[in-house]
């Protein structure tokens, strides 16, 4: 199985193993060990909610450095449009892209122009495969990750289009190579992403076997000389290429404005998410919807671990900023964009595969009876899913323990319902003493305190114990 | 027991419910075979927990390692059946058996029973009323899926006291048995 990749580091230092973040992911994929929060690397998707949960800001998002760039003769940079939306002076989308090329790009091409594009493309392949769907939109690598780990099923209802960051460094590489005369590999093409998913997604394509794109540049990291650059910038450079369609990408809604399909559903959030792909995978949405257009996070890509400006903020500043540009593209350009697509241009060269990392053993037998034991321990384990064993819940600690990864002690009242028992085996010790021997009284009264404490149980258990009495008390009835 | 009662690939009619619940019907299975059994009370009318007995078992599957078709062709079956018990019936269980082999679910209710179960096995007849339909459900397409996903089907009716289905899987990619 190929060895996953992902974008989210934890620093150690900052993390003080509270288990917010175990709580949080959607994949299940942190547990709390020895204080500190460590993520299993296989079912990470780059979500990003544990980086916005952290009261520690322990869970550091890794971009590519800027050093990178220095690699190629020729720098391009790929902008995307959720960056459009991240300021609050109002630059004109050209003053934008203005400061863009004066960060020390050697060219900028923009992500929202392939956008329009791939709009088409995706409208095009809907068109033909009327009735097969939902179709999954394929632009968010988190969902991608999340619909490979979580639905496995769903992964050829996946759109084989690629997303507009390839599209953009595609078409970027061959223009530019055409027209300077330069070899294609000493053209560098780098992404501004507004999420680490993104990062991961051109380290470890899902549509190719290798990205166009060379690296990705966080937003966030570059936010403060961009700012200066615009304050600086007038309006010079080439007039912006991209589309209100193309450009409104970067907020929830855009794709399928872009793609105009009337049946549709837009979807942001990753918990949403989840509830709707649920329910696609138990059939209920089936013939009646055509295209779904995922977000992971709130408010789509303006809402990215990269970004710095509020996502409700940006969003609107992204809707007015899709104001200024021509609403849709021109016919001979369509034309184009579609001799393109009958090409095969803005296919996927693989289809996405499903990556199971969810069963216990790759022996069915073997995890059938594993499943078995685990739901044996859990109904002996409390139901509070509160985290303290530093597994997300109670479910997740049973499974563990049949994996041999956790303990049953490491349940805080598991462990206390055993301290009790040894207490109170202490006791019974004690009180066995050699008839010789002087029984000092004072002794036995403190061993005697010390066992009613122990009996006292936390008020969940006691609830419980009392539960399961009632019920054996009716059972002999 | 008077009422109606039909099995479908199965011509031998049952008509208590009790009585089958200890047959061995996947046949040669061993004593010894790992299996586990789930056991998810469904409730009548209540949309809110609809989808979540039937969530929980596809969970489980992916949890197994079964594969993705397989563990599709359960829950929608397993999720048709769960909806016929809240749309339908007052209360009834949702029961699924899986060995490596196979996946069994029993679908039971106590609930109207299905007067004539060929009109419901046809696509699109349905008996739910108005309000349910404004939800979105009973478009009667229930049986008719639960027919394509699975590779039994039983159905036992009682008019007026209930139904029970069950629903047999094979996982035709598993590993061979070992004997």
């Amino acid at each position: 199985m190929k060895k996953s990749t992902y974008s989210i580091f934890l620093d150690e230092e900052r993390c003080t193993g509270c288990t917010n973040c175990i709580k949080r992911c959607p994949t299940e994929a942190i547990r709390v060990r020895d204080g500190k929060a460590k993520i299993l690397a296989d079912r990470c998707i780059d979500c990003g909610e544990c980086i916005r949960i952290c009261p520690n800001h322990a869970p550091i998002p890794q971009s590519d450095s800027r050093e990178k760039t220095k690699q190629f003769k020729y720098t391009i940079a790929l902008p995307d449009p959720a960056l459009f939306g991240q300021f609050k002076t109002k630059p004109s989308p050209r003053q934008i892209l203005a400061a863009v090329l004066a960060l020390g790009f050697d060219g900028v091409y923009e992500v929202a122009w392939a956008a329009d594009a791939v709009s088409i493309a995706i409208r095009e392949f809907i068109r033909e495969h009327r009735g097969e769907g939902p179709w999954l939109s394929s632009s968010c690598p988190a969902v991608i990750r999340l619909i490979q780990v979580r639905f496995p099923s769903l992964t050829e209802q996946i759109l084989p289009i690629l997303s507009p960051v390839e599209v953009a460094a595609k078409l970027a590489k061959e223009e530019t190579s055409w027209q300077l005369d330069i070899p294609q590999q000493e053209i560098g093409c780098f992404y501004l992403t507004p999420c680490p998913a993104q990062v991961t997604a051109i380290r470890a394509p899902y549509h190719l076997e290798h990205s166009y794109v060379d690296g990705a540049l966080a937003i966030s990291d570059l936010y403060c000389e961009l700012r200066e650059k615009i304050a600086g910038a007038r309006e010079q450079g080439e007039p912006v290429k991209a589309t209100a369609l193309g450009l409104t990408w970067g907020r929830v809604g855009g794709q399928t404005r872009a793609v105009q399909s009337d049946n549709y559903l837009a979807v942001d959030g990753i918990y949403n998410l989840l509830q709707v792909l649920e329910e696609i995978e138990l059939g209920k949405f089936d013939n009646n919807i055509d295209f779904l257009e995922c977000q992971c996070c709130q408010g789509g890509c303006v809402g990215g671990a990269f970004t710095v400006e509020n996502p409700f903020v940006a969003r609107v500043t992204l809707r007015r900023m899709a104001g200024q540009l021509r609403p849709k593209l021109e016919a001979e350009k369509e034309q184009k964009v579609l001799e393109y697509n009958r090409k095969g241009y803005y296919r996927a060269e693989k289809e996405v595969e499903p990556y199971s990392i969810m069963s216990l053993d790759k022996d069915i037998a073997k995890a059938i009876y594993m499943v078995e034991q685990s739901e044996k321990i859990l109904k002996q384990l409390p139901g509070l899913d509160c985290g303290s064993c530093g597994c997300p819940t109670c479910r997740t600690l049973a499974e563990d323990i049949v994996c041999g990864i956790a303990t049953e002690t490491d349940c805080i009242f598991k462990l206390r319902e055993q301290v009790q028992s040894l207490a109170e085996q202490m006791l019974a010790l004690a009180l066995k003493v050699p008839p010789v021997t002087l029984v000092q009284r004072q002794i036995m009264k403190t061993q005697r305190e010390v066992l009613e404490l122990a009996k006292r149980l936390p008020p969940v258990l006691a609830k419980r114990n009392q539960k399961s009495n009632q019920k054996k008390g009716g059972e002999e009835e | 027991m008077k009422g109606v009662s039909c099995l479908f690939q199965e011509p031998e009619v049952t008509s208590d419910f009790k009585n089958c619940e200890n047959k061995n019907e996947t046949g040669a299975e061993s004593p010894f075979e790992h299996k586990v059994t789930l056991e998810f009370a469904v409730e009548g009318k209540n949309f809110r927990a609809a989808g979540e007995a039937s969530s929980r078992l596809k969970h489980t599957l992916q949890h197994i390692g079964f594969p993705a078709p397989l563990v599709r062709r359960v829950a929608v079956a397993a999720y048709e059946a769960e909806m016929n018990i809240i749309i339908h019936a007052n209360r009834g269980t949702l029961k699924a058996e899986i060995t490596p082999k196979t996946v069994t679910i029993w679908a039971e209710d106590e609930g109207p029973g299905i007067p004539d179960i060929e009109l419901a096995m046809q696509e699109g007849y349905s008996t739910a009323p108005d309000y349910i339909r404004e939800m979105g459900f009973g478009a009667g397409m229930g049986l008719p899926n639960i027919k394509k996903c699975s590779d039994i089907l039983e159905i036992e009716t009682v008019i007026g006291a209930g139904t029970r289905l069950k629903m047999v899987i094979f996982n035709k990619t598993g590993p061979e048995r070992e004997k």
